[in-house]
């Protein structure tokens, strides 16, 4: 079973590989598997994951404020139905207003406050030249970036000079993440080239 | 045409090829090549190494099979390194896949024969608490109440039945989370909802794609330490004393960037040289 | 009453889960923990709405053979190959050794990692075409990805081992990452955080509607 397991395994790696010499339907066949045993992986984990635990067994126990959630998410399911479904609506409020109300807090402290805290650093660090240049570069890094950003004032004299030194330190960092995102993509097709090669040929240990 | 403008116009199908072969080739070597720590892991491994044994870690699996090769290597030498310092191992996933990619990880490092001498035994040394749809909300409640988030583990045993969980309420009773992400919910959901309210000691696993965009909370303290992408994977891999597949697929990684590197730099001499011909 | 519900459901969750964060104290964090759990059966659902509605897709798209609707039916038995195993199976359906595990360590795994895996191929081909220094902002963005790409392998220490200590290339890539890198990424973070909080403002004032709106 293990050895047509990995044949298999394999036929559908190079079946999404033909990919790279045209489109097939061999490509489109695993594409649509992919599709369905995806949704079909979700459909059962999300059932025995999520429902049995949190709901089913809750309602034995005697927990009935959870029929409200259960309520709630089978008039989720009425959006598939145009007729009814504008009761999704409801639904999609709660989950719209729990997100918004803990990103609401969450995003100003975490990604706001705490960022600007550290942001305001010493700008002269002695007998550490390293760090003093690096908390330069941190600083005028940052709110030039945000210069940038801002552009309900129009780019130009000193307010354009930091707004283009924004947009170099802002290159910088993107050219990092492509840098990473190569890195990544690599990594990927080296996984996949190590199955092909090593676990179904064998011509690599 | 001539010779720049064919290279300009060269069939991509020619340029696959080459990537092919350029991560096909090096599998076939097995080289030593030099592998620096970089701090941002070496900051992770001793936070790790800080950890009393009996600490309980809490290990977030956020990912699919379309990362693995990244973050499963990560996944299998955190749980090799763990298991060898008797750390308690709480799994969870905020993406379905998580605990299935847990359970092949496990299944790979508790045949390893330095572990079988441990003997790590399901629901004392490490617990598989399954999957949980709601995302960030997930974090969230599981300040207040973990049992209840989870409130069976992955095969439906109930939580508060398993001996590793017998105390363990909310974070306050949780040493250090460790997260594998692969975008979202992840790392920066982990921050967001884990390390800032309810002050969390978080370290992390990345894919190489998302890497950059957490070296902010590397910075501003809010993550201990990260690995980013099969790069990270292999130092955490060299500072544990335990190199593995990352560490492997290092050469391979090497050659694929360097063919890189050449081709965009042959690109834009092939550019520049049309262009200079177009304008004299 | 269709909008006016669902606005007043938003006010009221979101209005509470702020009230929380300065009040963690009974009854406040009790209501916090009520609409959570109610998150997690709604977030439940709603995966399964997504699935139901991939089904409803595909099945219209075989009644009105439409162009490849042959493939609608792959998809359709992809699903209830996973659906029936994973309900037979049980509670332990992720355990090593299931029919189930054996399907996704045969099916979905390798279909899923090599559809991310062609990427590489793609980015390759574009680096090659369009990656051009064209002008001063693009010849930064290319020759940080350069320092990158060299300095996060091993081939970019034995490229620059002969230079002292911290000029080497791994020490340059660490410096960028550190340094130039986290400012700008620091200074989208705390851009979008502006974002979010305005946004989210909006949502919970009923200023922003588009949700409780139309189908």
């Amino acid at each position: 079973m293990e050895t047509i397991g990995i044949w298999i395994a394999a036929l559908l790696t190079l079946g999404i590989f033909s990919f790279l010499y045209k489109d097939n339907p061999f490509y489109k066949f695993c594409e649509s598997l992919f599709v369905g045993i995806s949704a079909g992986y979700w459909f059962v984990t999300t059932f025995w994951q999520v429902f049995m635990p949190k709901l089913a067994d809750n309602l034995v126990a005697g927990r009935f404020y959870y029929m409200i959630g259960a309520i709630f998410g089978v008039l989720m399911l009425l959006r598939l139905f145009p007729k009814i479904g504008w009761l999704s609506r409801w639904s999609l409020a709660l989950v719209v207003g729990t997100t918004a109300g803990l990103y609401f807090t969450r995003y100003l402290v975490s990604n706001g406050m705490v960022q600007v805290q550290n942001t305001i650093i010493p700008l002269y660090v002695k007998g550490n030249l390293s760090q003093t240049i690096g908390n330069l570069v941190i600083v005028i890094g940052t709110f030039s970036g945000l210069i940038y950003f801002f552009f309900s004032k129009e780019h130009k004299g000193a307010f354009g000079g930091l707004a283009k030194l924004g947009i170099w330190i802002l290159m910088l960092s993107f050219g990092a993440s492509f840098g990473y995102t190569v890195m990544s993509r690599m990594s990927l097709l080296i996984g996949r080239m190590d199955y092909l090669l090593g676990t179904w040929l064998g011509l690599i240990h | 045409m001539n010779f720049l403008e064919k290279l300009l116009a060269l069939d991509r199908r020619i340029i696959f090829l080459f990537i092919a072969i350029a991560v096909a080739l090096p599998l076939f070597f097995t080289v030593k090549l030099h592998i620096e720590v970089t701090p941002v892991v070496r900051n992770l491994h001793n936070a790790m190494e800080a950890l009393p044994p009996g600490s309980k870690v809490l290990v977030s699996l956020d990912y699919d099979p379309g990362s693995m090769p990244e973050l499963q290597p990560m996944a299998e030498s955190f749980f090799r390194y763990c298991f060898m310092r008797d750390l308690k191992i709480i799994i969870i996933g905020l993406w379905p896949n998580g605990p299935i990619q847990a359970n092949s990880a496990l299944e790979v490092i508790l045949n390893e024969p330095d572990i079988k001498k441990k003997n790590p035994k399901y629901g004392i040394d490490y617990v598989n608490l399954g999957y949980t749809a709601g995302n960030e909300v997930v974090i969230e409640r599981m300040g207040s109440d973990i049992p209840v988030t989870f409130p069976k583990d992955y095969s439906g045993n109930k939580t508060e039945d398993l001996p590793l969980m017998k105390g363990v309420k909310n974070f306050n009773n949780i040493d250090f989370v460790y997260n594998l992400s692969a975008g979202y919910p992840g790392t920066v959901e982990w921050v967001l909802f884990g390390v800032d309210p309810y002050k969390i000691k978080l370290g992390a696993g990345n894919t190489a794609v998302q890497a950059p965009q957490i070296y902010p909370y590397l910075n501003s303290g809010q993550l201990v330490g990260l690995l980013g992408g099969m790069k990270g994977g292999a130092e955490f891999e060299i500072a544990t004393g335990k190199p593995a597949k990352a560490v492997k697929f290092m050469f391979s990684q090497s050659v694929s960037h360097a063919l890189i590197c050449f081709f965009i730099l042959i690109g834009n001499f092939a550019y520049f040289a049309t262009r200079k011909k177009k304008g004299a | 009453m269709r909008r006016e519900v669902p606005l007043a459901i938003t006010a009221i969750v979101g209005f509470a889960l702020i009230i929380v964060y300065f009040i963690p104290h009974p009854p406040f964090n009790h209501s916090r923990d009520f609409f959570e759990d109610l998150f997690f059966i709604i977030a439940a659902f709603a995966i399964w709405l997504g699935c139901l509605n991939l089904l409803k897709v595909n099945a219209d798209k075989v009644y009105l053979k439409k162009k490849g609707w042959p493939f609608s039916i792959v998809v359709w038995f992809g699903f209830f190959l996973m659906v029936i195993v994973g309900f037979w199976e049980g509670r332990g359906f992720m355990n090593p050794g299931t029919t189930f595990y054996y399907l996704y360590d045969k099916l979905y795994y390798p279909l899923n990692a090599t559809m991310f895996s062609i990427l590489a191929f793609f980015v390759a081909s574009a680096s090659y075409r369009a990656f051009r220094a064209r002008n001063k902002e693009a010849t930064i963005l290319l020759i940080a990805a350069l320092f990158v790409m060299l300095g996060r392998v091993p081939f970019g220490y034995y490229l620059s081992s002969w230079l002292p200590e911290g000029w080497r290339l791994g020490n340059i890539t660490d410096w960028i990452m550190d340094f130039p890198q986290t400012a700008a990424q620091r200074a989208i973070m705390i851009g979008i955080a502006l974002g979010i909080v305005s946004s989210s403002l909006r949502v919970l004032l009923g200023l922003e509607r588009t949700f409780a709106s139309g189908e």
